[in-house]
């Protein structure tokens, strides 16, 4: 479509030049106030005291710890949550069971619900004042301002969305492929591997970069359990907010600026996964279905 | 290998898909499960092929029980409806997948030549290495078709084989899946909505309706002696008379039919449309031609009658007739069934 | 009646679903819950009626009010300049849409401050208009706008692109003007994305913390957030009340959902063909 001229078609709604410019121009305005400025100015912050600064920043140990602890916080966080989005698509389209629209809704709700919200449930499961937390205290086992709670409060935060892009994909592929794989004798794992997941893989990568940028730029969740002890439990935002307070804002979007690069990175691979089709389901997406 | 299915019950939520069937095919034989949608064709199939657990009653293949056995054991090759090729795959890997994940190990080269074996069979050779969304519709029910073979099922399965193609391809393919029928001899079971394709291909039809048998039979036992008004109606176009029943025969304007077995009171008559002749004085039903429609094999007249039925018959090309003439119809063959509830 | 599963796995992937679920959502929440209800009604009631708590309901309803009030308009614009004009940088505009999702919201919170600090880009030349937009609601708005705006252009999008050109060629055809058409065929056919989109974003807007914490003086009683006001609670190792008020944004976060999907369920049954 985007490749026939359009100019001798006739006007659809909204197709008068002037009304067409206006728009155009008000929008591109926008998206580079709104959007791109705070981007840029991250940039331009960041080396407004020269190179030596920057470099002296982010190779600051406390900095090179805190994107330590954030790859590391990754690294759990991600696969954890996409073996949860596999398991948690097979069962919602693969079967029909009780209650599955309440388990979706139930799986979407840590997107709704306020990261520092996340953060003081996650005190009460197993700080001091909660349920498990005499018992850990007893056993010395640290959850909460320690490595693992901050693990834990990332894995809520970005637990659907894995699931939510499989989801849709799954379900508008139906369950043919499975069943003819079953029926020509394939086990339930070969099916998975060899008929799914080929199917699926770029829905998945998808949804694995999105889960992967939100774990490494949580901060509300994390701020509230990591204690922000800097060298130990700092990860790479909370790191941010500690040298802005302490009026190093250059040091600030030093740090900044990794988070930034991570940023634009995983919208290049998004836009990428979409050419490959991953983000949206389209009618013809049922591959039992699609015509040549 | 003959399949024995014994008051088979399969309930969806609340309703009751498939309500009490029994049904035998013998070994080597083409059978064509025949209804409407809803049925209960497609569950019927599925429960056969283990797509589907029944409720209630048992599925044998041969001397075995195997109501139980998961799809995966139970040994059939099953042809789904759209396909469900395997869409990352070449059609040789689509083909060879069935092999590859088989209990019985097979080296690469005996895999190779069985997939070049099934894509002569299936008149596809050259195609190997084309994916799904490159061959046509017909290619690819073919493909499917190698794919159910690949793994020597002892039953072969198909869901609407051709519901997706256009009529030519539909005809070549019917005619051609009777010659690997016959060139293989496996017992063979499919589903249609479509009268003729069931008629044209089967060796033996079973007509259902709600999730119940209403007639089985061949071909000619259905098309000739049908028992019951659904199964006129469902297997062709039908004219519907009102008639009056009185001691084995049945009586309208003046015409007298033979009706045996059928209960004193109101009738139905049903005709084909090939079956009624029109002459232009008694005796016989009078009716009025409302529009006389020119095809390429000859005059299809609709009519109506005294009694305000509407009727479709068939005359000679050469036939004089008009919209508006006023005349007789009588009827070469009919049958005659007790009266529904209709509205008027 | 025997009732299984032709496809394998479902005790497997669903007993993964439901202890991950359950140990990862639900018990933190449920743990939330309890610790809030230990309250007993009065103190609860006395927590979060208080004033500073009220003040801090109200700046963040209205600030998120505001910011979605904007992104409908922005977010429509947007996705309606994406999808129905050609132009170049289009793509790009397109992709930069979800930066405000993938850039972490302290980022987003120091990158705003710093753009609409008085010495800032923005903010010199606001100030010039004497509007002070730093460390006021207006900051609060803004780094809302900028962290919602996604939602509304990503629910319109699809809708948008899916429309069929039928409709409106019909409307043409029967002498509608595009204004008219625009109000009366495409808008009613956005309106349930629309709906779900704002829902998403206000809902958002009402949890939000990192980025709105750097350019908010965070004043009590008048720059402060119910968020911070939680953190602040917790700071101050008052864990009932940031339990009662945290239970308060937990509340509003689920009677969104329902909104949200709600909506989403007719939006559905307008875009889903039968």
């Amino acid at each position: 479509m985007s490749t026939v001229s359009t100019r001798r078609k006739p006007p659809r709604v909204g197709d008068a030049p002037l009304f067409r410019r206006l728009m155009i121009g008000i929008v591109v305005v926008l998206v580079a106030l709104v959007i791109i400025a705070p981007l840029v100015i991250i940039g331009v912050e960041a080396f407004s005291k020269g190179w030596q600064l920057y470099r002296d920043t982010v190779i600051h140990p406390d900095t090179l710890h805190a994107v330590m602890l954030t790859v590391l916080a990754a690294l759990i966080a991600v696969p954890v949550n996409t073996v949860f989005g596999i398991a948690a698509a097979w069962a919602i389209t693969k079967f029909d069971f009780w209650g599955k629209r309440f388990l979706l809704v139930v799986i979407e709700i840590p997107f709704s619900v306020s990261p520092i919200v996340a953060g003081v449930a996650y005190l009460f499961v197993y700080g001091l004042q909660g349920l498990f937390g005499p018992w850990l205290d007893a056993h010395d086992i640290k959850i909460l301002f320690a490595v693992p709670g901050i693990i834990i409060a990332s894995m809520f935060v970005t637990a659907p969305f894995v699931a939510r892009e499989l989801i849709p994909l799954m379900q508008a592929q139906g369950r043919d492929l499975e069943e003819a794989s079953t029926s020509l004798g394939a086990s339930g794992w070969r099916t998975f591997f060899s008929v799914t997941l080929p199917n699926v893989k770029w829905a998945l990568l998808y949804g694995v970069i999105l889960c992967n940028a939100r774990v490494m730029g949580e901060f509300g969740a994390v701020s509230v359990v990591s204690g922000n002890i800097r060298g130990q439990t700092n990860t790479l935002p909370l790191h941010i907010e500690l040298l802005y307070h302490d009026y190093n804002a250059t040091g600030a979007f030093a740090a900044a600026s990794i988070l930034a690069l991570i940023a634009v990175f995983t919208i290049i691979a998004k836009v990428a996964l979409e050419r490959q089709g991953a983000g949206r389901v389209r009618k013809t997406d049922n591959p039992a279905e699609k015509t040549s | 290998m003959k399949i024995h299915l014994e008051n088979v019950v399969k309930t969806f939520e609340s309703f009751q898909a498939v309500k009490g069937v029994s049904l035998d095919i013998e070994s080597g034989e083409l059978v064509a499960l025949l209804g409407p949608s809803g049925s209960g064709k497609t569950t019927i199939l599925r429960m056969v092929a283990g797509l589907e657990y029944a409720d209630g009653g048992a599925i044998h293949f041969g001397d075995q029980d195997a109501t139980d056995i998961p799809v995966r054991d139970r040994g059939v090759g099953f042809v789904f409806q759209h396909y469900a090729l395997f869409p990352h795959m070449t059609v040789a890997d689509n083909i060879a997948f069935g092999m590859k994940v088989s209990k019985v190990k097979r080296d690469r080269a005996a895999i190779d030549s069985r997939v070049a074996d099934l894509l002569r069979l299936v008149r596809l050779e050259g195609l190997g290495d084309r994916f799904p969304a490159q061959i046509s519709g017909g290619q690819r029910q073919r493909v499917a078709l190698a794919r159910a073979l690949s793994v020597d099922p002892k039953v072969l399965l198909l869901d609407e084989p051709f519901g997706a193609l256009d009529a030519n391809v539909r005809r070549d393919l019917r005619r051609w899946l009777r010659e690997i029928h016959s060139e293989l001899g496996i017992t063979t079971l499919f589903v249609t909505h479509d009268q003729e394709e069931a008629l044209d291909l089967a060796d033996r039809v079973v007509i259902l309706k709600d999730g119940q048998i209403v007639q089985q039979g061949t071909p000619q036992e259905v098309c000739r002696d049908p028992k019951s008004a659904f199964v006129m109606k469902f297997l062709g176009d039908a004219n519907v008379i009102a008639a009056e029943v009185k001691d084995g025969r049945a009586h309208v304007g003046g015409l007298s039919i033979e009706a045996a077995g059928v209960a004193d009171g109101r009738g139905e008559l049903y005709a084909r449309p090939r079956d009624i002749d029109w002459s232009v004085e008694g005796p016989g039903i009078a009716a009025e031609i409302t529009r006389v429609l020119d095809r390429a094999d000859g005059r299809r007249v609709l009519a109506t009658t005294g009694a305000g039925e509407a009727l479709e018959f068939d005359v000679e090309p050469e036939r004089v007739v008009k919209a508006g003439d006023a005349g007789f119809v009588t009827l070469r063959r009919a049958k005659v069934f007790c009266a529904t509830l209709r509205l008027p | 009646m025997r009732r299984r599963n032709v496809l394998p796995g479902l005790p497997l992937s669903l007993g993964v679903t439901l202890f991950y679920v359950g140990l990862i959502v639900v018990l933190p929440l449920a743990a939330l819950a309890f610790k809030a209800a230990s309250l007993g009604f009065e103190d609860y009631w006395r927590i979060v009626s208080s004033s500073r708590a009220v003040a801090s309901y109200r700046v963040t309803v209205l600030s998120a009010l505001g910011a979605t009030v904007f992104n409908l308009f922005f977010g429509l614009s947007l996705a309606w300049v994406i999808t129905r004009y050609r132009f170049p940088g289009r793509r790009i505009i397109d992709a930069v849409v979800d930066l405000p999702f993938a850039l972490p919201t302290a980022v987003a919170g120091i990158a705003l401050t710093a753009l609409f600090a008085n010495s800032g880009w923005f903010g010199s030349v606001l100030e010039g208009l004497g509007i002070k937009v730093a460390y006021t609601p207006i900051g609060i708005m803004i780094a809302m706008c900028f962290t919602s705006l996604p939602f509304i252009v990503r629910t319109v999008q699809p809708v948008l692109e899916d429309l069929d050109p039928a409709l409106e060629e019909a409307a043409q055809s029967l002498g509608g003007s595009d204004w008219t058409i625009f109000r009366k065929v495409i808008l009613p056919l956005l309106a349930p994305a629309l709906l779900a989109g704002v829902s998403l974003s206000f809902a958002r807007c009402l949890g939000e913390f990192g980025a709105i914490i750097f350019i908010a003086g965070n004043q009590p009683m008048s720059t402060e957030i119910t968020a911070l006001l939680i953190f602040i609670r917790l700071e101050e190792y008052d864990y009932q009340a940031a339990a009662a008020i945290a239970s308060v944004l937990l509340l509003a976060a689920f009677f969104m959902l329902a909104v949200t999907n709600w909506l989403q369920a007719r939006a559905l049954r307008y875009t889903v063909k039968g």
